[in-house]
């Protein structure tokens, strides 16, 4: 088994350490300094974590004073989503609703579920097309019934599963009409499609460390500075006094350079990955000609290929491909260690079946045209056994 | 060989898959996931099933140096095994579920995918041995462990399944397993053995007939009378509450004019009655038995197994009784050479010739050895 390459095609879960971060990241893991100290040791930390702040910033195009770290994604999200909802909650009572895509990462919609059930809020998730992007005016028509009522907008700069790219800008453009708050999850986004904070028009702003090369544990959420968030996590307020916990030097240095190189390269990395992608799904739709390639077939995200293979258990897929050295992901997630359908492709009308015989190939920045000769060898064979073992 | 190794997230089975690595099979472990509804099937389980059994499985085959995915075989054991039990029960038998498990679950649907996956067998941790008798053809027999011995719930396979089957335990007592598992590094060596039913989460079995029954339940109650008398000893809640042979949970008012024990001895799905009785009143000298099951060489309608090693069992970890089998259609008869008690229909009987499982029937009816 040893001797099988591992083409690794799963970087929209995690991709590999760029090493700027992991230099970044290692220059200081010896280093002594909490960077909430006052002594020349602490200036030090303060120091390296601020110098992060302003490359994030820089590469985002918002503030350093707009960047709250958090432990990542998920954390950020759900900064976002309760803060934005206790704190508009709290200056108007009758702001209860919030407004999501059907398609938001589990970090936002378990958070939404957990708000309806806990803290009152009555949750709408709006319907997306069969690409999987919002239907606008399902928003506009929901904002507009009771603009008053809205305590925040939530929708995702990207989505994970199938790649597709959110019209945020109309989003924006609908919510900020009435004041309303809107958060996007862009996780998915930065380093793979321009993000830029300010331009956006966006009040939240969620990213994650290892989705762009720099380490695991670590991201953030940039909020734009006037805007009101109450705290999830108590203590020392190390974050703007809306996140606490001693800060994560090394993880932010390492954060901070990975986020700097994948914005500054993203116009040819994308260049390079949508390339890489559109020939796998070729070579995939070749060797398996009903093949159907999921999500927006041009607003995606350049290294996302999301297919269905009809008669296809998605996981024998995975199984079949995972002993052949070829990872990736079934794009769904697990309850309770049983694999369910995608909420996502069940949101943009597929049935239960079609869901499960999805696959999604992620591309990053270590990706090559051998893993995706690799792919176009291995997927035909694999997928006529898949079909074998569901008939 | 390329193996499916079938890991509950016990100690027996995480040993049989590293046998089975060690002995040079390509293995990759499978956790099957059973519940269809894992909140509620498994919140507080204590049988198999649960999620920290699927984290024991899933690192026992980090230990053993093995892939490891879940297969999700949720609906099909529903429909095939959890439908079944409560079919049974409504008909006022008693299903073995374990049995229905491996005969359309473990030995089927997973056989089948995995054959279809490009696998050659699946390896269990049953204690049980399947081997080639001189002439090629495949047997099962009894594992050496007989207090352990699993051939029973195993009855059901027929020989294409048992070609297909590895059960490395079948040599070996149980504690030497529990020693090897220590030995070998496996955290799940001192996890207790399940007993109970995986489905039913807490072992109340009643209480889950009861909520999950509902209309389809054969009645809601009825009377307990007493065999002799006719009397009536006292009322229930249900059939599905009661086994033959069972003693404990009647909640008889009063005590028996010669204060022995009452056991029942009969339960009437669509009255709702249950008969009592006293033990000896238990004792049956013919089986009947349907859904006929060969594990191996299929024997004719009209065979007649009357040798001197011929023996059945009619319960898991039950006695072995000495019988005389006649083959019918798709039927068996089986006289008791040695009278069994409190034998229920739902339950299989299987036939051995000595260590050698023949094959098993599920039971129909039985007959009450006349007083």
């Amino acid at each position: 088994m040893d001797d099988i390459r591992t083409v690794y095609l799963d970087h929209a879960a995690t991709t590999p350490m760029t090493d700027v971060a992991v230099e970044a990241m290692t220059a200081h893991l010896r280093e002594v300094g909490n960077a909430s100290s006052l002594h020349a040791s602490g200036r030090r930390a303060r120091r390296v974590v601020e110098e992060s702040r302003e490359t994030v910033a820089q590469a985002l195009g918002c503030r350093p004073g707009e960047v709250v770290f958090t432990s990542g994604g998920t954390e950020a999200d759900n900064l976002a989503v309760k803060g934005l909802y206790w704190s508009r909650r709290d200056a108007d009572p009758r702001r209860t609703r919030i407004l999501a895509t059907a398609v938001e990462h589990h970090a936002v919609l378990d958070a939404l579920a957990w708000l309806e059930e806990h803290e009152g809020a009555q949750v709408e998730l709006l319907p997306v097309d069969r690409q999987g992007r919002l239907d606008v005016e399902a928003l506009r028509a929901a904002v507009e019934r009771d603009p008053v009522s809205v305590a925040l907008v939530t929708v995702m700069w990207a989505n994970n599963e199938v790649g597709s790219l959110q019209p945020v800008d109309q989003v924006v453009a609908v919510a900020q009409s009435h004041a309303i708050p809107v958060h996007t999850d862009a996780v998915q986004a930065v380093g793979a499609t321009p993000v830029d904070f300010a331009t956006a028009g966006v009040d939240a702003l969620s990213l994650s460390g290892h989705k762009v090369g720099g380490p695991l544990g670590v991201g953030a959420l940039v909020v734009r500075r006037e805007v009101e968030l109450a705290a999830l996590v108590h203590g020392g307020g190390q974050e703007r006094d809306v996140r606490s916990g001693t800060l994560d030097v090394p993880a932010i240095a390492g954060f901070a350079g990975a986020v700097e190189l994948a914005v500054k390269q993203q116009s040819e990395h994308a260049a390079r990955l949508a390339a890489l992608r559109d020939d796998l799904v070729a070579a995939v739709c070749r060797a398996v000609p009903d093949a159907v390639l999921n999500g927006d077939p041009v607003d995606r995200l350049p290294g996302n290929a999301h297919l269905s293979f009809p008669g296809c258990e998605g996981d024998s897929l995975l199984m079949l491909l995972d002993a052949r050295g070829i990872e990736c992901s079934t794009g769904s997630a697990c309850s309770a260690g049983v694999p369910q359908p995608s909420h996502v492709l069940l949101a943009m009308g597929r049935t239960s079946d079609e869901a499960r015989s999805s696959l999604r190939f992620s591309l990053g920045h270590t990706s090559t045209a051998a893993d995706v000769a690799a792919v176009a060898e291995a997927i035909g064979p694999c997928v006529e056994r898949a079909r074998a073992a569901r008939a | 060989m390329r193996v499916v190794a079938a890991m509950s997230g016990g100690v027996d089975s995480a040993v049989a898959a590293a046998r089975a690595a060690e002995a040079g099979h390509e293995v990759t472990g499978i956790h099957l996931a059973l519940a269809r509804n894992p909140q509620s099937y498994r919140t507080g389980a204590r049988g198999c099933c649960t999620i920290e059994d699927a984290n024991d499985a899933r690192r026992a085959a980090d230990v053993i140096g093995i892939p490891f995915y879940v297969w999700d075989l949720s609906d099909r054991f529903h429909t095939d095994v959890v439908e079944d039990f409560m079919d049974t029960y409504a008909a006022g038998q008693t299903p073995n579920p374990c049995l229905r498990c491996n005969e359309k679950i473990k030995f089927a649907a997973v056989l089948d995918k995995a054959l279809a996956l490009g696998f050659d067998a699946v390896a269990t941790g049953h204690y049980a041995t399947v081997r080639a008798s001189a002439g090629g053809e495949v047997e099962l027999h009894r594992a050496v462990d007989a207090a352990k011995d699993q051939s029973y719930v195993l009855g059901v396979l027929d020989e294409q399944q048992l070609r297909h089957s590895l059960f490395p335990l079948g040599d070996t007592p149980k504690p030497q397993v529990r020693a090897e598992a220590a030995a070998r590094g496996l955290l799940v060596a001192d996890k207790p053995d399940s007993h109970d039913i995986c489905f039913v989460a807490d072992g109340d079995n009643t209480g889950w007939l009861r909520e999950k029954l509902g209309d389809r339940a054969p009645n809601q109650g009825g009377e307990i009378r007493d065999d002799a008398t006719g009397e009536v000893l006292g009322h229930h809640e249900g059939t599905y509450g009661f086994t033959i042979g069972q003693r404990k949970g009647l909640r008889l008012g009063h005590p028996a004019p010669d204060g022995r024990p009452r056991y029942v001895l009969d339960i009437e799905p669509v009255s709702g009655t249950v008969t009592v009785g006293p033990r000896e009143r238990l004792a049956v000298d013919r089986v009947e038995g349907d859904r006929v099951r060969w594990c191996g060489r299929p024997l004719a309608p009209g065979t007649v197994l009357d040798g001197a090693d011929v023996t059945v069992q009619l319960r898991a970890h039950g006695a072995e009784h000495r019988a005389v089998v006649q083959v019918g259609a798709d039927d068996l008869r089986v006289d008791l050479l040695e009278h069994a008690d409190g034998i229920a229909p739902g339950q299989a009987v299987v036939v051995y010739d000595g260590t050698r499982v023949v094959g098993s029937a599920t039971i129909t009816s039985t007959r009450r050895v006349s007083a």
